[in-house]
């Protein structure tokens, strides 16, 4: 199929509004590095990968460190299963992220952007480079952008190829070095060692696009939206048993079944949010909300109906994290196998209680111990599914 | 110098990018945190690992190593930072805030236990019938936290087959933890990598390029990964088997040659403190057990240095007064057989400038099957050559081909001082308790200089020893202080010394059929150079490549091992700085103890060019027995 890179109708509080290309490093380069932090902060932007970093307090401590170079980072490796949002953005909305990059190396002080596109997504690479060769043209890239003297900044596109840890923003770097894609130790965090051991802020494609419109419009336009703790709004990858998958931006403090009305899905089961290292809820929980202090996400969100397996579903997952550990630590290395092992052990009715208890404490100890985000979110859904679907489970091997 | 670092490990992990204080006393040179709830004060920067050493409080680990960079990938340090959500390794912290760390809480300790027990669950085998029983960190472990069965499974198939394609290493990956020592020690430490992780997920693995067997990719066989494996994943190829065998028949003669650093090691298998030597004690062991004759191989160190000694004289001469262009300087070592295969990879081109003369070890194997064989009516076919060293990588070398200029393997058998710890523990002997014995003849003692040989710097101090008496005709003594060469010893990774010859003696009765007098050597500087680990070889590599001024030094001495061959990849685990100088101390006291201390001293190798090598140094026969040839193999092999 032939991707699409012409604009579709969409609508949203923020992402989905109006913005005209550049608008955004235009007004940056007016109100200056101070402004640009004091607008950032007080829209109380969170980072939109899922781990919700504060934007403001990463571009600070960015601008902050000494270094000879800087670097911005768009983490565009979009590999969590179940989200598409980035996709969207990059093809449909490249002048925000674009925008986004430019403000956030003009803030930090950085003079390379790099972007780092998930490999599945080289398709875009064409449209993209010449996206930017425009930029250049129109001196929204090069040096002395917009005729701000001294500001020089530029972005290069790098391709993943393919691993899941690579979107942990360590392992990313590494990979942007040439090295094999495993997650750092943090402290030293990226802000003061980075790529090429330089100050360098990693930001996700929808937090970069969030900046864009928030430079242009304001902070205390952008914290209306969404809720005290989760201000402005999230750009959702709906799919699943529904009538209308896709991405939809809804403000945060969206409650589950609101979402699910929106994308009329019917006999809902289970939902699962954030991907695969998410957490899955059942019908019961559906009052909750979506946002940090609830629900957090990255933006997947999957949709089970009444005949699904709950268990193939978690087993699925499980085979996931197995090959896409990335291999270096001994929690998510092993740990992960185990709770595979677990659930077939399930699936074939060979099992005790006590052993699953001692799987799920298992993955407890991966949640705290793993050395980076990856294993401490792969046990959430078996957690969360053997929990939440424990009656399902059973009533099956049962039968 | 380029004090660059050159290393290719991941940049965050070489090492903490934070500011390391000069003086801890200054404001914000030390910081107070509560370990445990005490309070301490230790300087910015001190990892929790370090902070909880320096006070007492023990803290399991695995990965760490402190030879190495920080990898923070086995989680077993795990502790809880006060106000952070997960646990934090304490090897990888690095304190900057007044952090409050607990290190013993139920979820620490189910934490390390889950850790411990996942390891386990994939670590095939059984602790009985393996290497490095009653020496394995992962047993220790086990132990530490009681673990008494298999929480999650026991793996009853190897996942790997063994690689047994190397002289020296064994790579039995089904036991491998991933701790990634062996991946940090070849890459950051000794600068090959030749080992990495490959796949991802549960299928990562510890392996090679394009997983080849371990024969055929550019390992140098230093075996520095097998001194830092946690487990038997990595471990020697043992042929104890086989010497057993040739001891136990009767028809063959079976003798053994020891290096100087085993000596100074052997005693850590019996538990004796790191620097004790057990030389005679040793020699008596040996017999014991069965060996027909035992010698030491500082006699042909001794003997070296009047090879590779004359080798540099007619380089220099050649070069100096004929102004011959084609003689390569400056002249390298060729002792350390990881030092040499290092270079046959990665410097080809400089194989001109690496003395022909073999090593101790070789030329010891040609000389026992020819004139040692004569003097004892023994047809050298029957005679088995075993030699004890500290190395891997010796085991490599008596296997190259051109290492038979006897007519016969000229050294059959490379022993390592842990496979003959183990070797003398099955004998039924305690190592510590023997009686002294001496060395047996013809070969009888050797000098001090021999010995040295076996710490980083040794060799050269051997050879300057040597050198300075010859061309000066002074005696060392009267140049530095009990003739220890102190500016060429330590552990500093590159030593680099100017000897400036302000006046000449006559030239000694062996050397006169090379050269008539010393007077082109007045006045000029002799420059000399040592550098122990091949990343600090690489160091001086590059220089020279640069034309840097190790380019311009006369003699260079290498070793392919940190701290030369007394941290050999043949010596006892563990290893670490501490011990290492234990040992090098061990061998500069017996040294000092000797009344012979000058290879030029020693009347055994006198008597050998007196009787056999009867044209001297770098004679025919010499050149015949003493010296080889090197192979380019470059870094790709087909």
């Amino acid at each position: 199929m032939e991707p699409i890179f012409n604009k579709q109708k969409r609508t949203g509080p923020v992402l989905f509004s109006e913005y005209k290309r550049g608008e955004g490093i235009k007004k940056a380069l007016e109100i200056g590095r101070e402004n640009v932090l004091f607008e950032m902060k007080s829209s109380k932007l969170k980072g939109r990968g899922g781990a919700g970093f504060p934007t403001s307090t990463k571009w600070m401590l960015t601008a902050a460190a000494k270094a000879d170079e800087k670097f911005i980072v768009c983490n565009a490796d979009e590999g969590e299963p179940g989200t598409f949002k980035d996709r969207v953005l990059l093809t449909e909305y490249p002048e925000l992220v674009f925008d986004g990059m430019v403000i956030g190396g003009y803030t930090c002080g950085a003079k390379e952007g790099l972007v780092y596109l998930r490999g599945e997504y080289e398709y875009m690479l064409k449209f993209l480079e010449d996206y930017l060769a425009q930029m250049r043209k129109d001196n929204l890239l090069g040096k002395n952008i917009l005729g701000k003297k001294d500001f020089d900044f530029d972005i290069k596109i790098r391709l993943g190829a393919g691993a899941y840890v690579c979107g942990e923003e360590t392992a990313l770097i590494e990979s942007l070095e040439g090295q094999r894609g495993e997650s750092r130790n943090r402290p030293p965090y990226p802000v003061n060692t980075g790529y090429n051991g330089r100050p360098t802020s990693v930001n996700n494609v929808e937090t970069l696009a969030a900046a864009a419109h928030i430079i242009v419009k304001g902070g205390d336009w952008y914290a209306k939206v969404g809720t005290d703790k989760s201000s402005g709004s999230k750009l959702f990858s709906v799919s699943g048993d529904c009538k209308k998958p896709g991405v939809y931006e809804l403000p945060f403090g969206t409650k589950v079944k609101e979402l699910l009305k929106i994308v009329e899905a019917e006999d809902t089961k289970a939902v699962q949010v954030g991907g695969a290292s998410g957490i899955c809820i059942p019908e019961s929980h559906f009052e909750r909300a979506l946002a940090y202090e609830d629900i957090p996400t990255g933006g997947s969100v999957m949709i089970f109906g009444k005949n699904r397996d709950m268990l193939k579903i978690l087993k699925n997952f499980m085979e996931f994290f197995v090959e896409e550990s990335c291999g270096q630590c001994t929690p998510c290395r092993i740990g992960n196998v185990k709770l595979l092992e677990g659930v077939e052990m399930i699936e074939k009715g060979e099992f005790t209680f006590e052993y699953i208890g001692k799987l799920k404490e298992l993955g407890h100890t991966m949640q705290v111990a793993s050395k980076c985000g990856l294993g401490q979110s792969s046990p959430n859904s078996f957690i969360s599914i053997i929990d939440n679907f424990k009656d399902e489970i059973l009533n099956k091997i049962e039968a | 110098m380029d004090n660059k670092k050159t290393s290719r490990a991941p940049v965050s992990q070489q090492e903490f990018k934070v500011p390391k204080p000069v003086d801890t006393n200054t404001i914000g040179g030390s910081i107070t945190v509560e370990l445990n709830e005490k309070k301490v004060s230790v300087p910015l920067g001190t990892t929790i690992l370090e902070a909880c050493r320096q006070n007492q409080i023990h803290i399991p680990t695995l990965c760490h190593h402190t030879d190495l960079c920080v990898a923070g990938v086995c989680r077993v340090c795990a502790v809880e930072v006060e106000g952070m959500r997960t646990l934090q390794a304490a090897c990888a912290f690095p304190i900057t805030a007044p952090i409050k760390v607990k290190t013993s809480t139920p979820q620490v300790r189910k934490a390390r236990r889950h850790i411990i027990d996942l390891m386990l669950s994939e670590h095939y085998g059984e602790c009985y019938s393996c290497i490095r029983n009653g020496n394995c960190e992962l047993q220790s472990l086990a132990e530490e936290y009681g673990v008494d069965g298999y929480t999650f499974g026991h793996c009853d198939k190897p996942a790997y087959e063994i690689d047994k394609s190397s002289y020296s290493v064994v790579r039995e990956m089904s036991k491998c933890i991933l701790c990634k020592r062996c991946v940090r020690t070849c890459i950051d430490l000794q600068e090959v990598g030749v080992l990495e992780s490959i796949g991802k997920g549960d299928k990562t693995h510890i392996s090679t390029f394009m997983e080849r067997p371990l024969a055929d990719v550019i390992c140098i066989n230093c075996g520095q990964c097998i001194n830092r494996c946690p487990t038997s994943a990595l471990h020697a190829n043992d042929p104890s088997d086989e010497i057993w065998a040739a001891i136990d028949d009767p028809t063959k003669h079976v003798v053994i040659q020891t290096a100087p650093s085993p000596r100074a090691a052997i005693g850590e298998c019996f538990g004796v403190e790191p620097g004790t030597s057990m030389t005679q004690e040793l020699n008596t062991a040996l017999r014991r057990i069965g060996f027909d004759a035992v010698f030491d191989t500082n006699f042909t160190a001794d003997l070296t240095i009047f090879e590779e000694g004359t080798e540099l004289i007619i380089r220099l001469y050649k070069a100096l007064v004929e102004k011959d262009n084609s003689m390569a300087l400056p002249q390298f070592t060729s002792c350390s057989p990881g030092w040499v295969k290092y270079l046959e990879h990665f410097y080809p081109e400089f194989i001109p400038n690496l003395s022909t003369a073999k090593s101790p070890q070789q030329m010891f194997g040609a000389i026992i099957k020819t004139f040692y064989a004569q003097q004892i009516g023994v047809d050298p076919k029957d005679v088995v050559s075993v030699a004890l060293m500290p190395c891997s990588a010796k085991k490599f070398e008596c296997n190259r081909p051109e290492m038979t200029s006897s007519g016969y393997k000229d050294v059959d058998y490379g022993l390592t001082t842990r496979e003959l710890g183990k070797m003398i523990k099955e004998a039924g002997i305690y190592l510590p308790e023997m009686p002294k014995s001496h060395f047996d003849s013809p070969f009888g003692d050797a000098s001090g200089a021999g010995l040295i040989f076996g710490a980083t710097g040794g060799v050269m101090e051997a050879a300057l020893r040597s050198v300075i008496e010859f061309v000066t005709g002074v005696k060392v003594e009267d140049i530095f202080a009990d003739a220890n060469i102190t500016p060429v010893r330590g552990f500093e990774g590159v030593k680099y010394v100017e000897l400036p010859i302000t006046a000449v003696g006559p030239v000694p009765e062996i050397l006169q059929g090379l050269v008539k007098d010393w007077n082109w050597l007045k006045g000029a500087t002799l420059k000399v150079a040592v550098a122990h680990g091949t990343a600090n070889a690489k160091k001086v590599m590059d220089d020279i490549k640069r034309g840097g001024k190790f380019s311009e030094c006369h003699f260079i001495e290498f070793m392919a091992c940190p701290g030369g061959c007394i941290g050999g990849g043949g010596q006892p685990i563990p290893t670490s700085l501490e011990i290492r100088q234990a040992r090098a101390r061990a061998i500069y006291a017996e040294d000092e103890s000797l009344e012979m201390r000058k290879s030029h001293d020693n009347p055994y190798v006198k008597m050998i060019y007196e009787k056999f090598f009867k044209e001297g140094p770098c004679g025919h026969l010499s050149h015949k027995l003493l010296h080889t040839h090197y192979t380019a193999r470059g870094k790709f092999i087909s």
